[in-house]
């Protein structure tokens, strides 16, 4: 680097906007700021890419070796839907833990001291991601559901609806939060990763398990296992008793421990 | 303006900062002057809010930090020049303060013109940063919202020092336009150079407090002899405080023994003068003065002892280290 010992640029008060008016931060510029965040990093730029490279990569797979009878709109979205379960959680787990991973929560929670505030507009940045991801996850399957019908020789198969969209963004924002608590309770990315990972791709195949050999938990497993109905909720395939099984899942999977974690951050020493 | 009002923080049993009281002043440079692990960092995280501080408070112009509504326009910070994703770029760190603060885009190219950063190096990214340029870049991010408190942890760590003298005068200037600076450090001369109160911090508490000039003023006078029992009596006669630097050889005859006189240089010259002693020396202890009185004021707290300070300690007479042959 340059030595530099030249006199100081005595930068001139005036031309910024007057102190005397100083408004506290509001939580929309801060939305801003967060999604910048979240990609303005080589990592968060491959993870925004992978959203749309894997939803190309899963319609290509699809084409490619599904029978005909299956290659119909609701096989490609969900199919899409698979990677993003991971991808968007990610996102929504960095956010928060960068910023004591990567110790940058030093100068976000100087800059805003009400880190509140800060969470809230991490939390609602992280959803809109699902804004965009909802979107591809259509439009390439709408792509792929006429690419394999002209492929195969058949008349596309149009099964999905606009509340089957509505389904899938809830159910993709429901892992995302819990993602994002997840990030909020642990505060490392790595360790945060790992117990996203256990939540949603190693308990329920072992809650699975446990269902298929013992009658008794086949019955309560819709009362206790979150993912099964996130995953339902995914497939738009909630009935009934359903809505009431994702409620108390989410309540306590869902709403606890993001409740801990956000009364933990507020009190924890940020170092 | 920043007020620390008895702050005390724990961990366990261990007492980080035991209450701590001072006061940083406009248009003054203050320097929190401390040893490793002396609870500086921990008082600096305790006024910006970032660590409760289990009693006491603190307040940035008149305020808590918390009540600040854009905290980043009055207060700069810099705790940890490497506290940044490793993966932005330094523009990009700044852009992301400048936009939380709502400030007009141009402020980012200001500052990275005002800290010396080029721009190759601002379309960097942080983990290929020296410590020099991550401490330019803190600065600033730092100055960015033209504030008139700077709060700053170590802002010299990693610098050379043709930019220890870039910054000295960049802080300089900022009090002389009016603003609150307070610069922790545990390198004493850095300190000694640019502040213009001191507050000495040891083991969690404030051991010091002062303007520079009135903590040096007790530093006293050194003066040098090869007749320093004549010296002594002479200055015993005049009722001045003086000491025996040097403990072994104090015979004088073999070179000068060196005399620490709690007054000033002139007074020392007259005494000697009138009771015909030559001096071989005779200066104030401004110089290095600071430097004693850290070491001083810190010894039990110090985790390495230099040896002729520890010698020094045990004779209970405070030594210039390096100053007696």
């Amino acid at each position: 680097m340059s030595t530099h010992t030249a006199p100081m640029a005595v930068t001139s008060r005036s031309a910024l906007p007057s102190r005397t008016a100083l408004l506290p931060v509001p939580v929309v510029r801060l939305v801003g700021v967060e999604l910048r965040k979240s990609f303005d990093t080589r990592s968060g730029m491959w993870l925004l890419a992978s959203l749309g490279l894997a939803a190309v990569l899963t319609t290509g797979a699809i084409i490619a070796w599904s029978p005909a009878e299956q290659l119909t709109y609701s096989q490609f979205t969900l199919a899409i839907g698979v990677p993003m379960t991971i991808i968007l959680p990610i996102i929504a787990v960095l956010s928060v833990t960068s910023e004591w991973s990567q110790r940058s929560g030093l100068a976000t929670f100087t800059l805003v001291p009400h880190r509140g505030k800060v969470l809230t507009a991490k939390a609602v940045a992280a959803v809109l991601v699902t804004v965009p991801a909802t979107v591809a996850a259509f439009s390439v399957g709408a792509l792929g559901t006429l690419a394999g019908a002209t492929l195969a020789g058949i008349d596309p198969v149009w099964d999905q609806g606009w509340a089957d969209v509505g389904y899938f963004a809830l159910g993709q924002t429901l892992l995302l939060l819990t993602g994002f608590a997840l990030g909020a309770l642990i505060r490392n990315s790595s360790g945060a990763i790992v117990a996203y990972m256990l939540y949603g791709f190693v308990a329920p195949g072992l809650l699975a398990f446990l269902a298929l050999n013992q009658e008794w938990f086949a019955d309560a497993r819709p009362w206790v296992d979150a993912k099964y109905n996130q995953d339902a909720i995914l497939r738009g395939a909630l009935t009934g008793d359903g809505w009431s099984h994702l409620a108390v899942t989410s309540l306590v999977w869902l709403v606890v421990p993001m409740v801990v974690a956000v009364v933990n951050v507020l009190r924890s020493e940020v170092k | 303006m920043i007020t620390v009002d008895a702050v005390t923080k724990t961990y366990g049993t261990f007492t980080a900062v035991d209450d701590v009281t001072f006061t940083a002043l406009p248009g003054r440079v203050t320097g929190f002057l401390g040893p490793n692990g002396a609870g500086k960092s921990t008082t600096l995280r305790v006024l910006v809010g970032l660590t409760p501080p289990d009693r006491g408070s603190a307040q940035v112009l008149g305020r808590r930090f918390k009540d600040l509504p854009n905290p980043g326009r009055e207060v700069g910070v810099l705790l940890d020049a490497s506290a940044q994703h490793a993966g932005r770029t330094g523009r990009e760190v700044l852009t992301i303060a400048q936009r939380t603060m709502a400030l007009p885009s141009a402020r980012v190219d200001d500052v990275i013109d005002t800290v010396a950063l080029t721009e190759d190096e601002a379309g960097r990214r942080l983990r290929d940063y020296s410590l020099g340029m991550r401490q330019r870049l803190g600065l600033a991010h730092a100055l960015l919202g033209d504030p008139e408190v700077l709060i700053l942890d170590e802002p010299a760590n990693g610098l050379d020092p043709a930019g220890i003298r870039w910054m000295r005068d960049l802080l300089r200037g900022y009090a002389d336009r009016g603003a609150t600076v307070l610069l922790s450090s545990h390198l004493l001369h850095e300190i000694e150079v640019v502040a213009d109160d001191l507050v000495v911090i040891g083991h969690g508490r404030v051991v010091a407090a002062g303007t520079k000039a009135d903590l040096l003023a007790g530093a006293g006078t050194h003066a040098a002899t090869r007749s320093p029992a004549a010296l002594s009596g002479a200055l015993t006669a005049s009722e001045v405080t003086h000491q025996l630097v040097e403990t072994a050889g104090t015979s004088g005859v073999d070179h000068p023994v060196v005399l620490r006189v709690d007054t000033d240089p002139e007074t020392v010259g007259q005494v000697a003068a009138a009771a015909g002693i030559a001096l071989t020396e005779l200066r104030s202890a401004d110089g290095a003065g600071l430097e004693e009185m850290f070491l001083a004021l810190t010894a039990d707290t110090q985790r390495d002892r230099h040896p002729t300070t520890e010698a020094a300690a045990a004779a209970e007479t405070p030594s210039l280290q390096g100053a007696v042959a």
